[in-house]
């Protein structure tokens, strides 16, 4: 039914045609599957996630393969891209324990930031972390980290302590805040990672979506025409801001990532 | 006709509800990612980048290195030249000082011959005139003996020089000179 509707939304209909506007919707994110093995489609979003990893592996491999003292443009370009995340990020947040971390959170950054840009790319054109597979795939991988490192640093109780018992807190106020701890950052921290990163790319591809359907809607020999040219400016701007919003998505994910070990990593108090 | 199919659309599907062939496929990608850049890449970067630090603060620490050494090259240079000079002095002095004492040695001795010389010479001309007026006494002597016998007409030669008559003539005749010369 989704595909029926995206060739609906792509024919050329547009203001007083005689149909009314095909608002895009949910229906931007499902998509016709490529093909199928087994039961199982292989759609966009999943091509595009592999050109990704392809791309984030090509990029520092001509970068980095073959590393020389005195750099070349690529690999110094790599090395800007490496050192932002390690310094500003990782070793920012965690601190010098953080260094162990660096491939993990490098690796992670540029592989959701491409994924994100992925919106805007010519013919791909869709977020491949607007799919909540992806960032929930992500999440979990910092979830696992988050846990392994709290228990194996901690041990099981003192594990659970870092957990949910804030340090400098009257005792009345713990049976509060305790469970509230718990639930925090056992459920809701994974949860809002992935989420966050989704919600973000989500609203902001259907937000370009929609102002490009319209001015295509509204491009008619009337009024519309005007309508459709502002709508058009606005999905130019929205493309832009969505570039910035695509990196800070990467790093609030990458940062938050950080933070989360940082206090996995942190003496018990 | 529209509302009808988004509403399809959203019974179809849930955009919260993670499909789990994109999870795996997601994950599967950011393995690959991960452990081609975690096992090869970052560590040959970190390894150029390590490299490189060493290079630039090795490099630094040579340049210090040979800063200072020429530093302390300089310093003892100037150390050394300060010394010369001052050895130079010393010896200028000191040759000045020998050079005075030389010649005043040489001045010295060169008056003490002066002086021997002269006292040599008078010495020579006091015997010369003494030498030469006992000569002349005995030849004055012998003439006017020789001139007297003759005017005598005999011989007194050896009664002249017994009584010592000539000598006591000259001594007269001395005597007057002196007095004539004095009176002068």
């Amino acid at each position: 039914m989704g595909a029926d509707f995206q060739l609906a939304s792509e024919a050329g209909c547009h203001l007083n045609s005689g149909c009314g506007f095909p608002a895009p919707g949910l229906n931007e994110f499902d998509f016709k599957p490529i093909f199928t093995v087994g039961g199982v489609d292989f759609t966009k979003p999943m091509l595009l996630s592999i050109i990704c990893a392809v791309l984030v592996v090509v990029f520092f491999w001509a970068a980095f393969a073959k590393p020389k003292i005195l750099p070349g443009k690529l690999q110094l370009v790599g090395e800007i891209g490496y050192d932002f995340v390690k310094r500003s990020i990782v070793l920012e947040t965690i601190g010098k324990k953080g260094e162990k971390y660096v491939p993990m959170l490098v690796s992670m950054f540029f592989f959701v930031w491409i994924m994100n840009i992925m919106s805007i790319i010519p013919f791909a054109q869709f977020p491949v972390m607007a799919k909540i597979a992806f960032p929930v795939g992500l999440a979990a991988v910092v979830w696992v980290t988050y846990m392994t490192l709290t228990f194996k640093k901690h041990g099981f109780v003192g594990g659970l302590k870092n957990l949910c018992w804030p340090s400098g807190i009257p005792g009345w106020v713990m049976f509060i805040l305790v469970p509230i701890e718990f639930i925090s950052n056992i459920f809701v921290r994974p949860f809002t990672l992935a989420v966050r990163a989704f919600a973000n790319m989500f609203a902001g591809h259907l937000l370009i979506v929609v102002f490009s359907v319209a001015s295509w809607y509204l491009l008619s020999p009337s009024i519309g025409a005007l309508y459709g040219s502002v709508s058009f400016v606005v999905a130019v701007a929205l493309t832009g801001f969505e570039l910035l919003v695509q990196f800070l998505q990467a790093y609030i994910f990458v940062m938050l990532a950080s933070s989360y070990i940082a206090g996995a990593l942190e003496e018990a108090h | 006709m529209y509302p009808e199919v988004i509403l399809a659309a959203e019974e179809q599907m849930n955009p919260l509800l993670p499909a789990w062939p994109e999870v795996i496929i997601g994950l599967l990608c950011f393995f690959i990612v991960f452990g081609l850049l975690g096992k090869k890449l970052l560590p040959s970067i970190e390894n150029v980048l390590a490299e490189r630090r060493d290079a630039i603060e090795g490099g630094m620490k040579r340049a210090e290195a040979a800063q200072e050494e020429a530093q302390a090259l300089l310093e003892q240079y100037r150390g050394e030249l300060a010394e010369a000079r001052h050895e130079a002095a010393r010896i200028t002095e000191h040759a000045r000082e020998q050079g005075a004492a030389l010649i005043a040695e040489m001045r010295e001795e060169g008056q003490r011959q002066r002086e021997s010389i002269v006292a040599a010479g008078h010495a020579q001309i006091e015997a010369d005139k003494k030498q030469a007026t006992a000569a002349l006494r005995q030849d004055v002597g012998s003439l006017a003996s020789q001139l007297a016998s003759r005017i005598v007409g005999e011989s007194l030669e050896d009664h002249a020089r017994q009584s010592g008559v000539i000598d006591r003539f000259l001594t007269e005749l001395e005597a007057k000179a002196a007095a004539s010369a004095g009176a002068k």
